[in-house]
């Protein structure tokens, strides 16, 4: 496209824009800011209108581990992991992170049409609000998560600090999974639809409430699969040093850490090359 | 106006086309039949923009004026790069802002702290905007209203909150689209007065607006916009003149 006469001699810019991806990380980094403190407000105005409050944060991972671990408890009944309450309570308490991230993230943008419409600022920190506020409520589910798993008999250990790199690595690769949705849920509203089916998917297929080395036992090819699947690792690594679960191969830590990159990074350019798209109606 | 002092172009609006893709029948409602499979159904552009061009020169202050749905809000809001082109462009000397009415930033927010993160979306320091928070408060004269959820203003009260952080910060291009007729008629009048103070400071303003006595008095140039075309562009009384004779 090139600029009318005018425009050229006098060097102006055009308007919109978009920045090179450096120019447009360091404009969201100078909104760091803006990320926590919209994180911080929408965490307590949507728990300000419960009189629960706070507590709901740790009450619906609650009562989904209690429902799910009933029902599939049952289902399963001899081909259950070991532990199976424990295995349900880290599992479900998990997902719950990723989970969060999937659906807000694809919100993000398209249910803030009022803010991208009235003020300029890079987009890519609403999806990152929208990470760091179910960053904040995961924080809040590990603490309670101590004392559910000392009530099934599994106490603090150091084995347990294995925690933070794991989650370092799971925040991030949920990050990108925000920003990816985020950005398709803007080209393709009918996805907003979607995606809670494919959340949905997510959560019966990563091994959340059953080993899958038991239930898929005759299916090798499928096992391979659930190497190469990030979820499944998190929960793998989790339950291993959390509850002493089943060992997992150390390679898993390179899948999990290797796909956290990609992904995030990934998600970062792909929202990055729709910025100029954002706000359209 | 001098014509030997070379004059500063602000902004180059060129060929701007701005389409809206709008997922609607736009048929009667009884005739929405054997749709499904149509995978067309329903998507319609509305043209909102036909090329429209112009250049706005430093310190002038242009009014911005047509009849609802020309296109004038379109243009407006494509000028602060919110709304990408169909095809052209708008170049800038630095992003034009928009001072605006509309609906709330987040509603399920207090009004609080929708000043605290427009500030911070507008690239305002956390200092800066601690500082700032009275000020805008105060501004928009909300009293207790301020800590409630923005949802549960009247849209006299958003609008002069919105008004309020927006105005907050000064601008090289200012684009006031009818906020003079924001609010109630005292905080008309200040709004106003923290217009004329933001124009001394803005290089260059665009004011749109219905009222052609408050076009008529701050706008030496005026631009009038018909159904998405550039229909007149000259000094401000013959393009009102004209435009007034139409509307008649």
């Amino acid at each position: 496209m090139s600029s009318p006469p005018s425009a050229q001699a006098w060097d102006l810019p055009r308007v919109g824009a978009r920045p090179s991806f450096p120019a447009y990380v360091a404009e969201v980094w100078r909104r760091r800011d803006f990320i926590v403190t919209m994180a911080r407000f929408r965490m307590r105005a949507g728990l300000e209108s419960n009189r629960l409050g706070i507590a709901w944060v740790v009450l619906r991972p609650i009562l989904n581990a209690c429902i799910y671990g009933l029902i599939f408890g049952l289902l399963q009944a001899g081909n259950r992991p070991p532990d199976y309450p424990a295995y349900v309570v880290v599992g479900v308490f998990l997902f719950e992170f990723f989970q969060g991230c999937f659906n807000d993230g694809s919100k993000a943008i398209s249910g803030n049409r009022n803010l991208v419409q009235s003020l300029a600022f890079p987009r890519m920190t609403l999806p990152l609000a929208a990470t760091v506020e179910r960053f904040l409520q995961f924080l809040i589910m590990l603490v309670v998560l101590i004392p559910i798993l000392m009530v099934f008999g599994h106490f603090p250990s150091w084995h347990w600090l294995v925690m933070i790199p794991l989650v370092a690595c799971f925040t991030l690769f949920n990050a990108g999974i925000a920003l990816i949705t985020a950005r398709l849920t803007v080209h393709v509203a009918d996805l907003t639809q979607l995606l809670p089916f494919i959340s949905r998917i997510l959560f019966y297929t990563s091994g959340v409430l059953f080993a899958v080395d038991r239930i898929l036992a005759n299916h090798p090819a499928v096992l391979r699969a659930y190497d190469f699947y990030p979820l499944y690792q998190v929960l793998e690594i989790a339950r291993h040093h959390l509850i002493g679960g089943s060992d997992y191969p150390s390679y898993y830590w390179g899948v999990l850490a290797l796909s956290s990159i990609l992904v995030f990074f990934g998600g970062a350019v792909f929202f990055w090359r729709a910025e100029e798209r954002y706000g359209r109606d | 106006m001098d014509a030997t002092e070379p004059r500063v172009p602000v902004v180059v609006v060129d060929d701007l086309h701005v389409k809206y893709r709008v997922f609607a029948s736009g048929k009667a409602a009884g005739n929405a039949r054997s749709g499904l499979l149509n995978m067309t159904r329903g998507i319609r552009e509305v043209h909102a923009l036909k090329g429209v061009s112009f250049t706005a020169y430093e310190n002038e202050t242009i009014g911005v004026i047509g009849s609802n749905g020309s296109g004038k809000s379109t243009l407006m809001r494509a000028l602060t790069g919110l709304t990408p082109p169909a095809a052209g462009a708008v170049y800038a000397r630095s992003r034009p802002n928009l001072l605006g009415v509309g609906a709330a930033l987040l509603p399920n927010l207090s009004g609080s702290r929708n000043i605290v993160l427009g500030g911070l979306a507008m690239g305002f320091t956390r200092e800066e905007v601690e500082t700032l928070k009275g000020d805008i408060a105060a501004f928009a004269e909300l009293g207790d209203s301020i800590d409630l959820p923005m949802r549960t203003y009247s849209s006299g009260m958003q609008a002069r909150l919105k008004f309020s952080i927006a105005s907050a910060r000064s601008h090289d291009i200012l684009i006031v689209d009818e906020a003079l007729a924001v609010g109630d008629k005292r905080f008309r009048k200040r709004s106003e007065a923290r217009i004329r103070e933001l124009a001394t400071e803005a290089g260059t303003i665009f004011l749109v607006s219905h009222s052609m006595s408050s076009i008529r008095d701050t706008c030496d140039r005026t631009i009038w916009i018909n159904q998405g075309v550039l229909q007149m562009d000259g000094p401000t009384d013959e393009v009102v003149t004209a435009y007034e004779g139409v509307r008649r």
